[in-house]
């Protein structure tokens, strides 16, 4: 008799996949606008060049060509905003340098768009791009952030001296310093955070469209956030006000961060359309991926930990260097700093912690976050440091751990850099995570591989991340130029179907159930009554959209709140119709009762009264049954977790498989365990391919080695085991849904466990670190190198 | 793409013809060409498809295997008879690129593009095979000419190849990480010919035999024997996910493992 259970808790399948798998998804390029151009941007060869000279007369005579731009003619509009401004250690605020949408004066990354060619078809405007006579100036160029300080660096920026964006710190540099000073050991490990490249499945693609009769501008976009590239594109690139401007983001095939930001394609096309007065579309070809989605990661860092005689961490003293690319991308200046600085007490109980983190310009695709953004290097840095500890000091990995854990009853916990932990349950997700790796029964796995002649590790990882981005004020006073609420519109139609307008987006994740899961939930509608709405500034109330893991947590949030004032309002429409008092109300899987009796009034009964209201309290009420809520929260959400990891290494060759790999995760409440598990799933084939594969290689002048799949290594199915996935979880102690976020948590957790692993393997060959990725070549010069194994010495 | 005459000949000589024309590119699977034409790396005035020539086909005599030039990787791969006569050349088809590039990819087509990391290269040199056109036979030694090079001229369309039956052989290859051809790539034969070890993959002038592993491996056919023999790096590719060094020492374990396979 009882519908199947379609709440939070359940495992209900996706509703948008019938689409998704049935090709019947509405992607950007999927659109088309009558009397349609397209645009093809040509963009820059060179890592760095003065640009002498652009002849367009050749380009624009070309057939089916309608304009040419270059910067000249878009030098009245804005550059692209930076959306957080970070302060240096003397108080002087972050060098920005002007982002143009095209180039003015010089090219400062391969990739850095020059001009614009609109024409008829997409041919036509590649085919007239190659008559652009454009002539540069080669200067000289720098690619890694090493290089980038060094003193006789070419600049990219004149105006950021020795290349530097900003030189930030946090924590008590003094109380470290005293610290160290007292250590039993200090053990110092120097590491590198390989840079990556995105590669959404659906490369970036933008349609601007203009209705001259109107002034009406609309912008089809892939965006993980509509209304942020509304308000950045609108009021600081083009000066349109926000009603003259529609941005929709319609089907997103997966966005990983990189289509956060507001990028110049957006701006290109839309202001296009005003020009030539028809829409313009652009699609970028997998190769201007490579050159123009924001790169992530890209860290070179040296972390330092003293410890006390027994193990105990005393403090801790990270020094980092990160590449923010030729030009600031829109998060770029946040995710070294409060994503990543203020994680490095982990899940420990370190007292003094002192971090600095320096910026530098490059001459590289800007650099900006990228899933975990910041917590992964953070965690990367810091689980790498603690098995080094292990390593020098000869404690077991394990047992380290579990000497500094933050206890479960210590929470609410303040870290010594800025965060203050809500809850967490480390020491039952490794338990969880130990018992289920079998990581007892190690060693006996190990003698059997050696057996075979390969070289088996295993490698732990304890992390903790903070998302669920992010109270307001908080970060207003960090820096950011923008409020991280989300808001959520339920709208219950007079029979009691509901429609959710949210403005989180959903680029993969799933959205449209687990969200429908919430209202099944509160107001007790049948999965198939419930529809979420997402992705169009004309429909949606303004919302700050999806990244930071904060969907649900803060725009689920939102809808809870909502949904309150709904069954608010549901209790006094019921109270009038069944002639009691609204405090006498009860609302219960979709019925109103007056309590203790069985009187009773539906969802649908309720609505549609307040939709026809023939016999309501006209009065003390308004009609409708349709409320929004705007949810801030009040702190970040803390998720963390254990992963272990499993290698067999083929010493002959150098080729590490992954043979296990368990993911035991604190994720808070789970709406809907299997979306949970694949999105940890993905995270942690992520995680494996930055660990192992993944790797953006530039030369030291700023060419792009890897920039197409024939050398960037994506992991596929078969490079990766059949994981093991749980959650152990704690509840989020101040949003009404206990969530903390699950987006990111196997991208952050996984990287140090697969190379803790390796690491583990190679222990005979007196291995003490190696950076990622983990490449077939570089295991077999260690192994080549060593010959024999240290022991065997 | 460029723009391009697009022709589909129904005869041998009618596809030579239009290759005869200036800048005339033959098609075959497409699978290097294709993309290689949407990057706009090559400009052809007509593409001529050899997909009408009736050029498919296996054919075993008593020592010989023949197939057709526009036979599919995954037509050799399923082959009963190539499984049974040359099993490690079966093998090589089945491990070509991913599924969709085995049943579009032919064996004509990658004999004349010569690709340096292309597998087939390796099979042709170390079986001592012939190539045979629409107007005479090449034979493996004579054939390839450097990377991307061959004894073909502009117009000459490969008709077959054509495999003496080895008592022994098989292929081992190491992808590349990224791209998943060969980085290195090593087919060991015994037959007919003598020992014969050919390498793809690594030198930077395409396959080339190598006159050490063959001549251990003709002295003692075993995985062992490889171990023996050391490769120079000059002359080998260095790149960033191998260096010319890293790919002189697979070689030798790629040639110990081709062996294990053959038996």
């Amino acid at each position: 008799m009882d519908a199947a259970f379609e709440g939070i808790g359940a495992s209900v399948r996706r509703k948008e996949d019938l689409r998704f798998i049935s090709g019947r998804g509405n992607y950007t390029d999927d659109i088309n606008r009558p009397h349609q151009m397209h645009a093809f941007i040509k963009r820059s060869d060179r890592p760095h060049a003065r640009i002498v000279r652009i002849d367009t007369a050749a380009a624009k005579a070309a057939p089916g060509v309608v304009a040419v731009f270059t910067g000249a003619d878009l030098a009245a509009i804005g550059g692209l905003p930076c959306g957080w401004q970070i302060h240096s250690k003397d108080g002087t605020p972050m060098v920005e340098p002007k982002h143009p949408v095209l180039a003015e004066g010089k090219v400062r990354h391969v990739g850095d768009p020059i001009a614009v060619v609109i024409a008829e078809t997409r041919q036509q405007a590649k085919d007239a791009a190659e008559l652009l006579d454009i002539e540069l100036a080669d200067l000289p160029s720098i690619a890694g952030v090493t290089d980038a300080v060094a003193p006789s660096a070419p600049l990219v920026h004149d105006e950021a001296a020795g290349n530097q964006c900003y030189d930030w710190h946090i924590g008590d540099k003094d109380a470290v310093d005293a610290a160290f000073a007292q250590a039993a050991h200090v053990v110092k490990l120097d590491l590198t955070n390989n840079r990556l490249v995105p590669n959404a499945m659906e490369p970036r693609a933008a349609l601007g469209d203009f209705d001259p009769s109107t002034g009406d501008y609309t912008l089809f976009t892939t965006s993980q956030n509509p209304h942020v590239i509304r308000l950045l594109m609108g009021a600081f690139v083009l000066g349109l006000p926000e009603h003259k401007l529609r941005v929709v983001a319609p089907d997103v095939g997966g966005g990983f961060g990189s289509k956060i930001y507001h990028y110049a394609e957006e701006a290109i096309v839309t202001w296009a359309a005003g020009q030539v007065k028809r829409p313009v579309k652009w699609t970028a070809e997998r190769n201007e991926s490579f050159v123009s989605d924001a790169h992530g990661r890209d860290h070179v860092s040296t972390a330092e930990m003293a410890l006390d005689p027994q193990g105990k961490f005393l403090a801790l003293r990270v020094h980092t260097l990160c590449n923010m690319g030729a030009y600031l991308s829109t998060f770029a200046p946040a995710v070294p700093t409060y994503l990543y600085a203020t994680l490095l007490a982990g899940t420990y109980t370190t007292p003094a912690i002192y971090v600095e983190v320096k910026a530098v310009f490059t001459n590289t695709v800007p650099v900006d976050a990228y899933r975990g953004a910041g917590r992964p290097e953070a965690t990367f840095l810091l689980e790498r440091l603690v098995d080094t500890i292990a390593h020098d000091t000869g404690l077991d990995r394990v047992e380290i751990r579990r000497r500094n854990f933050i206890p479960r009853d210590a929470f609410p916990y303040q870290t010594p850099v800025a965060l203050q932990y809500d809850s967490g349950d480390y020491v039952a997700t490794l338990e969880t995570a130990l018992k289920a790796a079998d990581w007892a029964g190690f060693p006996a796995r190990r003698a059997a591989a050696a057996a075979k002649g390969r070289l088996r590790g295993i490698g732990i990882s304890t992390y903790l991340e903070a998302c669920g981005i992010a109270p307001s004020a908080v970060v207003g006073s960090l820096g950011a130029r923008a409020g991280l609420y989300e808001v959520a519109n339920i709208r219950v139609h007079p029979t009691g179907s509901v429609s959710v307008f949210t403005g989180t987006h959903s680029h993969g994740q799933g959205h449209e159930t687990t969200l429908a899961q919430l209202v099944c939930d509160q107001l007790g509608v049948a999965l198939k009554d419930v529809d979420v709405v997402h992705g169009d500034t004309a429909r949606i109330p303004f919302g700050m959209g999806t990244y930071g893991s904060r969907s649900l947590a803060v725009g689920g949030s939102a809808m809870v709140k909502a949904m309150d004032k709904i069954i608010a309002k549901g209790k006094k429409i019921a109270a009038h119709l069944l002639e009691a008092s609204a405090d006498d109300i009860e609302f219960k899987d979709g019925k109103f009762t007056v309590a203790g009796t069985d009187k009773v009034k539906t969802l649908g009964e309720v609505a549609l009264t307040a939709y026809v209201p023939h016999n309501y309290p006209i009065d003390e009420i308004e009609p409708g049954l349709d409320e929004t809520a705007f949810y801030d929260p009040k702190n970040f959400t803390y998720p963390g977790g254990c992963h272990v990891c499993e290698v067999e290494i083929d010493p002959e060759t150098g080729v590490t498989r992954v043979v296990n790999f368990t993911a035991v995760d604190d994720v808070g409440r789970v709406v809907n365990p299997m979306i949970v598990e694949g999105q940890v799933q993905g995270g942690v084939a992520q995680g494996i391919g930055q660990a192992l594969l993944e790797n953006a290689v530039y030369d030291k002048d700023g060419q792009l080695l890897s920039g197409s799949f024939m050398d960037y290594t994506m992991p596929r199915a078969d490079d990766l085991p059949n994981f093991t996935v749980a959650t152990e979880n704690t509840m989020c102690t101040h949003n009404p849904l206990g969530s903390k976020g699950c987006g990111e948590v196997g991208a952050i957790g996984s990287p140090p466990a697969v190379i803790n692993a390796v690491v583990d393997a190679l222990r005979d060959y007196g291995v003490r670190h190696l950076d990622m990725p983990a490449s077939p070549q570089k295991i077999w010069s260690i192994i080549n190198a060593g010959r024999l194994p240290v022991a065997a010495e | 793409m460029y723009d391009f005459t697009y022709q589909k000949p129904a005869s041998l000589p009618d596809a030579v013809k239009a290759l005869g024309t200036e800048d005339a590119k033959a098609l075959a699977g497409g699978m290097t060409f294709i993309p290689v034409l949407k990057q706009r790396l090559n400009k052809p005035s007509v593409v001529v498809d050899l997909a009408k020539l009736g050029l498919t086909g296996i054919t075993v005599t008593g020592d010989t295997v023949t197939i057709g030039a526009m036979t599919t990787h995954e037509t050799v791969a399923n082959s009963a008879e190539v499984k049974r006569a040359i099993p490690g050349l079966a093998d090589l088809a089945a491990n070509i690129g991913d599924k969709e590039v085995r049943h579009r990819g032919t064996i004509g087509g990658s004999l004349a593009n010569n690709d340096p990391s292309a597998c087939y290269p390796s099979a042709l040199l170390a079986l001592g095979g012939t190539v045979k056109t629409d107007r005479r036979t090449i034979s493996a030694d004579d054939y390839f000419q450097g990377m991307f090079t061959t004894a073909l001229e502009p117009d000459e369309v490969i008709t077959e190849v054509s495999f003496p039956i080895p008592q022994k052989a098989a292929y081992a290859k190491f992808r590349n990480p990224a791209s998943r051809y060969a980085m290195v790539g090593v087919f060991v034969a015994k037959g007919p010919k003598g020992v014969r070890v050919a390498i793809t993959g690594a030198g930077q002038n395409g396959v080339f035999r190598h006159a050490g592993l063959e001549a251990a491996l003709a002295a003692n056919w075993s995985a062992d024997a490889c171990k023996g023999v050391s490769t120079p790096a000059d002359g080998l590719n260095s790149d960033i996910h191998a260096s010319a060094e890293y790919r002189a020492h697979l070689i030798g374990v790629m040639a110990g493992r081709a062996v294990t396979a053959a038996g």
